[in-house]
């Protein structure tokens, strides 16, 4: 049995200690908001937050999550995401918005560590999130936005 | 592949072009000019059964096809296209909004079901799809007059109930007022909905548009930003089971032989099935399909199999090039002209093929029963996949039921199912009533592509001393998407229907014989053609010794709308004007699907020769523009894919094998390789068209030409490569 934290509720899982963090996630707790995208950490669809920092789900055995504080898109809920939740519907990132849960986990990521990101400091932040629509344009004008609303509050 | 070649078949037999290709086949229908006019709204009303107005009249009261009013006022709006990105769902239920007068507030919107007779492109003839940049264009006047026609069925609601004149009451915001009267829709759809539908409805002067034209929220901002957007991986349902195919290493491969006794003694694994196309594993969940795969050993026929690599390919091509190939365009004389000429501008060009990579990597949930197939995915061609299903499985098509999802991308992909589609209903069929999810990784999607083709082109051409052109002679050497004894169109368009006045222009196209997949990608021939000729129009501009812009201005002085977007980049980019040390820009306009694009990319080489695009300026003419925010995402998403091809991707092969599997080898643009993007619209009242595909095919010419401006050495093959600057950052 492996315990998990996750959205602040503890679940106990009787699973392969090497199942990556993602496929419990999805297939056993059925939070689907993570997705998919490469099962090799190079695309970031699956970014969810553990102990606040984020990491790709796809290749993280969930032994390694066990006893940490793993939060989702589906149940995540700080000032920091929430301000970037509604600057990315201000300005209407989205567009296939497959990608779009692990970016809005990694720009949550960022702001929560650095109030006021410059553009290089988010294009660094964010490099490991692929958008195959390439809605980066608007990713950092959000993630800007995001940081005005917060006031430096993050 | 079936699906390509029936739907070539029909654009054939629709079309009076010698050359098939997509834009013919989209045209097709529209050959006539006359199916915009009393286009469908009513067949489809018409096609709304009694009974299923009295099981739906309680609850959602239908207006017709695409329109049904729930007491509450929610107006639902039946969307017959797949939104895959490109923000269809709000632009079609804004057509909708703006003619029945509802507040934005109001609308929701679901998919359609796959139904040839209600939901069909009107650009495609019976057939429900989604592709070359259609969905507004075929929709425009069909949706005006279904919003219309039931805001009239309120309006007459509303005066029988008020016992006033219909002339007398207005609408407005999803308010039906007369005087100190006023009522929401719920309050009159139940009478409404009964009555008949207006055979012409009125539609509105575009003087009082107030949703068209003007900045609205999509309406799929909400759930794709909370996790709840339901795309077809996020399908659950009880004792559903998940299948992963083993495929073979090269398409066209075989399974000779197989030991499965591993993989079935794995845990967690329900069955291990062979399939025309490979074997199956299907498990409990992901991850043990995963590991199971692994376990299999299969030996692999591949005598049908591509053996060539991407150089003997190119040399092939090349070889072709080098021969005459059929005529798609012949203007004057070129090679009498070029005979002639003083000085000889050539050039020969290399294109890869690409991947589509959306990032939601392919996938289909299936319940296979007796009488029944059901299907839950992003199904971009609901009529023919359910077709392609009814014959795979021996069902009748009426019992193929597709439940469309959202799709995380397609870019053309997901045009063409015959594949994965099918390889779910082959599992299905070993494993009758059972939920199955297949899901294919990147490795498998890569794998699996179908890709834009890979070309050659040679041109020729020559400038007057003057600096006019004198001639253009272009040999274009591709894979067919449609083979056959036509030319595909898609290998010469963008370059045989050019809008530049050329007095001999000479344009011929070769297909191929190459045994890799191929598939319409992102703007399709355009994709490539677009640089290729705006690259050469920069070299005859550098022979002529004029200015990129100038040169262009007078080749387009008869295109009004091609002078448009060039005259409005140029101002918006201060074309001519002082940049930063170290910056160059170049241009490139392009005509796709309707739609007319200018772009001015910025720059900067660095010592190394590496460089960044830092800035791109885009003008776009796609006529009447519905929702300005959309169309300006579009230009911005066309222009990072178009950049990310541009600078890095290739699909390779060696003896015959993909040499790429997943993003480190196939690199997709990152953001900080994401330029600043400006987009300009222009004021039209044209007929609406596409912008999903529009905004890609000039930007890699732009972004070369910049380039040739600051080296003087002209870009000839794709990727441009800059490693650089698809570093990831650790």
């Amino acid at each position: 049995m492996i315990s998990l934290t996750i959205n602040g509720k503890t679940h106990e899982l009787d699973v392969d200690p090497d199942m990556p963090l993602l496929w419990a996630l999805r297939d056993e707790l059925h939070m689907t908001g993570t997705k998919l995208g490469c099962g090799m950490a190079l695309c970031g669809a699956c970014t969810v937050h553990m102990n606040g920092s984020p990491i790709r789900s796809c290749s993280f055995p969930i032994s390694a999550a066990a006893g940490a504080k793993i939060e989702t898109i589906d149940g995540i809920n700080s000032p920091a995401f929430q301000a970037v939740q509604q600057a990315w519907r201000e300005l209407d990132v989205v567009q296939c918005g497959y990608c779009q849960s692990g970016q809005i986990m990694s720009a949550t990521a960022l702001l929560q560590t650095n109030k006021k990101p410059t553009d290089a400091e988010i294009d660094a932040a964010m490099s490991g999130n692929l958008c195959r629509c390439a809605t980066y344009h608007r990713i950092r004008g959000a993630i800007h936005q995001a940081a005005d609303k917060l006031g430096g509050n993050a | 592949m079936n699906f390509l070649k029936r739907q070539a078949i029909q654009a054939q037999q629709n079309s009076t072009s010698t050359a098939v290709s997509r834009r013919t086949f989209l045209q097709a229908v529209g050959a006539g000019g006359g199916l915009l006019i009393g286009s469908g709204f009513l067949a489809g009303s018409a096609s709304v059964t009694a009974a299923e107005a009295a099981v739906t009249a309680k609850d959602a009261p239908v207006f017709n096809a695409f329109i049904k009013i729930t007491p509450d006022s929610k107006v639902t709006m039946v969307v017959k296209h797949l939104d895959m990105g490109q923000g269809v769902s709000t632009g079609l239920a804004a057509i909708v909004a703006e003619e029945l007068d509802a507040s934005w507030e109001q609308m929701d919107w679901e998919f359609a079901p796959a139904d040839g007779n209600r939901y069909n492109n009107l650009f495609w003839g019976k057939t429900q799809g989604t592709g070359g940049s259609s969905s507004i264009a075929n929709s425009w006047v069909q949706l005006r007059e279904a919003g219309a026609a039931a805001r009239a069925m309120l309006v007459a609601a509303a005066a029988d109930q008020w016992k006033v004149p219909e002339k007398e009451i207005s609408v407005s915001q999803g308010v039906v007022t007369h005087g100190e009267r006023r009522a929401v829709f719920g309050e009159l759809v139940a009478k409404a909905a009964l009555l008949p539908a207006p055979q012409n409805p009125t539609l509105k002067n575009p003087k009082d548009f107030h949703i068209i034209g003007k900045k609205i929220p999509r309406k799929d901002s909400i759930a794709k930003t909370n996790g709840t957007a339901v795309y077809t991986q996020d399908i659950q349902f009880p004792g559903m089971l998940t299948a992963l195919v083993a495929y073979p290493p090269q398409v066209h491969g075989k399974v000779k032989k197989l030991d499965a006794s591993k993989a079935k003694a794995a845990p967690g694994v329900t069955a291990v099935v062979e399939i025309p196309r490979g074997v199956a594993v299907v498990a409990k969940n992901f991850w043990a399909a995963q590991q199971a795969r692994k376990l299999l050993t299969i030996e692999w026929d591949l005598s049908a199999c591509e053996m060539r690599g991407s150089e003997e390919l190119f040399n092939d091509c090349h070889a072709a090039a080098k021969k005459s190939g059929q005529v798609a365009k012949n203007v004057g004389d070129a090679s009498a002209a070029l005979a002639k000429a003083a000085h000889i501008v050539s050039a020969e060009y290399e294109l890869p093929f690409l991947a589509h990579t959306p990032i939601e990597p392919l996938n289909c949930v299936i319940k296979l029963e007796k009488d029944q197939c059901e299907l839950w995915y992003a199904c971009q061609m609901p009529t023919a996949d359910q077709q392609q299903v009814a014959e795979a499985t021996g069902l009748k098509i009426a019992q193929v039921k597709i439940n469309t999802l959202y799709a995380g991308g397609s870019f053309g992909r997901r045009a063409c199912s015959n594949d994965y589609v099918v390889d779910a209903v082959e599992i299905a069929k070993q494993l009758p009533g059972r939920a199955i999810k297949m899901l294919w990784t990147r490795e498998d999607e890569i794998l699996n592509a179908f890709y834009r083709p890979m070309a050659v082109h040679h041109l020729r051409g020559a400038v007057t001393e003057d600096g006019q052109i004198l001639a253009w002679q272009h040999h274009a050497v591709a894979q067919s998407l449609f083979p056959g004894a036509n030319l595909d169109g898609s290998i010469v368009e963008g370059i045989s229907d050019m809008h530049y006045k050329v007095p001999n222009l000479q344009v011929e196209g070769t297909e191929m014989d190459i045994k890799i997949p191929v598939l319409w990608w992102r703007s399709v021939g355009h994709s490539g053609n677009a640089f290729v000729v705006e690259t050469f129009v920069d070299q005859l501009a550098k022979a002529a010794k004029k200015d990129p812009v100038i040169f262009r201005r007078e080749l387009l002085a008869d295109t009004p709308r091609g002078l448009g977007v060039l005259n409005l980049v140029a101002e918006k980019s201060a074309w001519g004007k002082p940049l930063p040390k170290g910056v160059t820009r170049g241009i490139a306009v392009h005509k796709s699907f309707g739609t007319w694009v200018a772009q001015v990319a910025e720059v900067r080489v660095k010592d190394d020769g590496s460089f960044n695009v830092e800035r791109v300026v885009c003008a776009v003419d796609c006529g009447v523009a519905i929702n300005p925010d959309v169309i300006r995402a579009q230009m911005e998403g066309g222009i990072g894919m178009g950049l990310s091809a541009a600078l890095g991707e290739a699909i390779t092969l060696k003896k015959g094998v993909v040499e790429q599997t997943n993003f480190h080898n196939y690199p997709l643009l990152r953001i900080a390789a994401m330029p600043k993007v400006e987009v300009h619209i222009v004021p039209s009242a044209e007929i609406p068209s596409g912008v999903g595909e529009p905004g890609l095919p000039p930007i890699a010419g732009a972004v070369a030409n910049a380039l040739f401006a600051a080296t003087g050495k002209p870009a000839t093959k794709l990727p441009l490569g800059n490693k650089a600057i698809f570093k990831v950052e650790s």
